[in-house]
C-alpha cells in the first residue's frame, strides 16, 4: 500500500501524464461528469459515478475498422489499425471496473477483437472505492464490494489522503514509475475506511435485490413470465439504458463514403431497437416486448449460461437514473420469475 | 498493423462467373485475385461477402469444401447488397471473410447413414455443398434421397446439374416438385411438405431440411408424423448479423448466436431456445 496526500493529487496526475494520456472523470457545466483527458489544472470530479462507463475508451461509440479504395472494378483493403499509445483510466468505480470481466469475456474469447485487445494491453485503469454510494447502487446484488474495487491500481480517497495497491503486474509497473512521489504505508489505514463504506453499503434501498431467480438454464422458466408484457408497455425502445451500460456491448459494422473511398466503422447499437434484427426475409423480434425481453434476459440468463454464471450487469445504477419512463433492471429482477414479494 | 489477424477485417474477391439460375437467384464463383480459393470450409458454413460502401451480409457457401478452386454462393435478390451483387459483372471484385458457423455433422453422424435431404427454393443452396460432399465421399453414406421444390421451374436452383449430374448417381434418388402445374412440366406438382408426406420416407434416415420457415415447420411435422425422432431432422436457421463470431449481438437467441453456435441445428435443439428465430 501507498499513499500521496490529497494537496498533492494534481502533481500525481502530472508524473503519470508524463509517460501516458490520463483519463478521469470531470465535472461538465450541466452538473453531469463524463472521462476526459487530464491537462494541467484539470481537477478530478467529486461527482458519484459519470454519465456514461469508461467502457467508452475501449471500446469507443464509434471506432473506424478499416478503409477501402474502391478503383473501376477494384477493391483496395487497408488496414488503418495503429499502436495504441499507453494510458491510464483513473477514479473507476468499482461496478465500472468489474464491468471490463464481462466485456473481457465476449471481446478477448477467440477470436480476439483486436481492437478492444490492443487498448486493454495498453490501458491501466486505476479504481477508487466509492465513499458516498447513491441510492440507485445496486454493484452488491452481483457480488461487487465498492469498498474492494478491482482493476490494475486500486485506491481509497479518505480526508486528506489518496491510497494506492497494485492488483496487476501492469499496476506494480505504473505505481514503480511514480517514483518517490508515493510513500509507503500499511494496509491498517484505510481499514477505517473499508468500514465505513460497507456500513453505507448495507443501508442502501437497493443491496437486497436478488438475483436467485436469475442465472444459466433459466430460459424456459422465465422467457414467457406474463410479467413481460407490464415490464415493457410504457418502454419507448430509445436505447438510453443499453448506452449508459457499462456491459452492453451490441455493436453495428457501417460503411461511410468519403468521396474519396470508404470507411468501414463499427458504433454502439442496441437490441432495443426495431432496426437491430431487422432483415430483408422479416424481422424475429416484431415487438418492443420482444426487445425489451431479448436486453433482461441476456444480461440475467443468456450471458450467465455461456459465462460461468457470470451476471452480465455491475449494478452500477445508471440505467435506473436515466430511463425516461423509469423502467430499468431492477424493476425486471422484482417481477419476474417469483421475485414479486420485494 | 497488418501482422495481427481480425476476423472483422476481410480480404479481397473477384467474381469469376456469374451463373443466371432462376429469375431471382444468380450463382456467383468468388476467388482471390490470385486466383486461389479465399479459404477452406466445411459443408454448411457461411461467410461475409460485402461490397465497399454497400454493406456487408452471410451468405452460406453453396460449393463443396471438396471443390479446392474456388467458392460459389448462391444468392437471391432481395436487399441492398444482394441487389448490388444480382448487377456485377465478372472481374468485379469484393471482400470476403470466414468460414463461419458450424457445419453439418458430415465426418461423424452422417457417416453410414441414409441421407434425406429436403430444400424448397433457394434452401437448396446451403444443402448443395453437403449434398456434393457426401456425393464425392459416396461410399461413406448410404443410400441419398433429395427432395427439391420451388415455385415454377424456372425457379429452380442448379437445375442442369441436378438433371445431369445428381440424378445419374447410383443410390441418389431426386425427387423435383413445384407449387403448381405448367405445360413444360410432367413432374410432380405440390408443396414440399405434402410431397414428403406422399414419398412416405423409412425412417432409416438422418434428414436435413432447408428452406423458408413455413416450409421447414410443415415438413418437420410431415417427418414425425412418418415417425422420424427430431434428433434424426437438422435444419439451419438465419438471423441478420454483423460480425459472424458471436460478439455484435445480432443473431442472439437464447444462450445461442446463430453466426457460430449455428446455422446448422438438430431440431430438437431448436426446442431449448426461446421461439424467437
Amino acid at each position: 500500500m501507498r499513499k500521496i496526500s490529497l494537496d498533492k493529487l494534481q502533481s500525481l496526475f502530472a508524473k503519470i501524464a508524463e509517460n501516458a494520456k490520463l483519463y478521469m472523470p470531470v465535472d461538465n457545466a450541466d452538473g453531469s461528469a463524463s472521462y476526459g483527458e487530464w491537462s494541467e489544472g484539470t481537477a478530478w470530479s467529486d461527482a458519484l459515478n459519470t454519465a456514461k462507463s469508461p467502457k467508452d475508451l475501449f471500446f469507443p461509440q464509434t471506432e473506424d475498422l478499416m478503409r477501402f479504395k474502391t478503383e473501376g472494378k477494384n477493391i483496395e483493403c487497408i488496414d488503418i489499425r495503429s499502436e495504441v499509445e499507453d494510458f491510464v483510466v483513473f477514479g473507476v468505480r468499482a461496478c465500472d471496473a468489474k464491468s471490463f470481466d464481462i466485456l473481457d469475456r465476449v471481446f478477448l474469447s477467440e477470436p480476439r477483437d483486436s481492437f478492444y485487445a490492443m487498448k486493454r494491453e495498453k490501458g491501466v485503469i486505476i479504481s477508487v472505492a466509492c465513499t458516498r454510494p447513491a441510492e440507485t447502487c445496486f454493484c452488491s446484488a452481483f457480488g461487487i464490494n465498492a469498498a474492494e474495487p478491482t482493476g490494475d491500481v486500486s485506491a481509497w480517497k479518505t480526508a486528506d489522503a489518496l491510497y494506492l495497491q497494485a492488483n496487476t503486474e501492469k499496476g506494480s509497473k505504473l505505481l514503480d514509475s511514480l517514483g518517490d512521489i508515493l510513500e509507503d504505508t500499511s494496509d491498517a489505514e484505510v481499514a477505517a475506511q473499508k468500514e465505513n463504506i460497507a456500513k453505507i453499503m448495507d443501508k442502501l434501498p437497493l443491496k437486497d435485490v436478488s438475483t436467485d431467480a436469475f442465472g444459466g438454464g433459466k430460459t424456459k422458466e422465465l422467457f414467457d413470465d406474463p410479467a413481460w408484457d407490464e415490464l415493457s408497455s410504457a418502454c419507448l425502445g430509445c436505447g438510453t439504458c443499453t448506452f449508459v451500460c457499462p456491459t452492453c456491448q451490441c455493436y453495428d459494422i457501417k460503411d461511410f463514403n468519403t468521396g474519396n473511398g470508404v470507411i468501414r466503422y463499427r458504433c454502439w447499437d442496441s437490441c432495443m431497437y426495431s432496426e437491430f434484427t431487422r432483415m430483408a426475409h422479416g424481422n424475429n423480434r416484431l415487438t418492443q416486448k420482444e426487445r425489451f425481453r431479448q436486453r433482461f434476459m441476456h444480461k440475467l440468463v443468456y450471458y450467465p449460461e455461456n459465462n460461468d454464471g457470470l451476471f452480465s450487469c455491475v449494478g452500477c445504477g445508471r440505467c435506473v437514473a436515466k430511463c425516461p419512463i423509469s423502467m430499468n433492471i431492477v424493476k425486471v429482477m422484482k417481477k419476474i420469475g417469483g421475485n414479486k414479494g420485494e | 498493423m497488418n501482422n495481427i489477424n481480425d476476423t472483422l477485417i476481410p480480404t479481397v474477391g473477384v467474381i469469376t462467373d456469374v451463373r443466371i439460375d432462376t429469375p431471382d437467384i444468380k450463382t456467383f464463383r468468388v476467388v482471390t485475385p490470385d486466383g486461389k480459393k479465399a479459404f477452406d470450409h466445411r459443408p454448411g458454413q457461411c461467410a461475409m461477402l460485402s461490397i465497399p460502401g454497400v454493406g456487408e451480409a452471410m451468405f452460406s457457401i453453396t460449393s463443396s469444401p471438396t471443390n479446392t478452386e474456388y467458392m460459389e454462393f448462391s444468392i437471391k435478390k432481395c436487399g441492398c447488397v444482394t441487389e448490388w451483387l444480382h448487377q456485377a459483372e465478372v472481374g468485379q471484385q469484393i471482400t470476403i471473410r470466414g468460414p463461419y458457423g458450424n457445419p453439418f455433422p458430415v465426418d461423424d453422424v452422417f457417416a453410414g447413414k441414409n441421407l434425406l435431404f429436403i430444400a424448397g427454393g433457394v434452401g437448396l443452396a446451403p444443402l448443395r455443398s453437403v449434398i456434393n460432399y457426401c456425393r464425392h465421399y459416396r461410399d461413406r453414406y448410404g443410400d441419398i434421397d433429395i427432395v427439391y421444390g420451388s415455385r415454377s421451374k424456372a425457379d429452380l436452383l442448379d437445375y442442369q446439374e441436378i438433371i445431369e449430374e445428381w440424378s445419374n448417381d447410383a443410390g441418389v434418388n431426386v425427387h423435383l416438385t413445384i407449387d403448381n402445374a405448367q405445360p413444360e412440366w410432367d413432374g410432380h406438382v405440390g408443396f414440399v411438405p405434402n410431397y414428403v408426406k406422399e414419398l412416405g420416407f423409412d425412417t432409416n434416415k438422418t434428414a436435413v431440411l432447408c428452406g423458408p420457415p413455413i416450409m421447414i415447420k410443415f415438413t418437420l411435422e410431415g417427418l414425425i408424423a412418418l415417425g422420424f425422432d427430431k434428433t434424426q431432422v437438422y435444419t439451419t436457421l438465419e438471423l441478420r448479423m454483423k460480425c459472424g463470431v458471436g460478439k455484435c449481438g445480432r443473431c442472439n437467441v437464447g444462450a445461442k448466436y446463430v453466426c457460430k453456435d449455428g446455422p446448422v441445428f438438430r431440431c430438437d435443439e431448436l426446442e431449448e431456445l426461446p421461439s424467437e428465430y
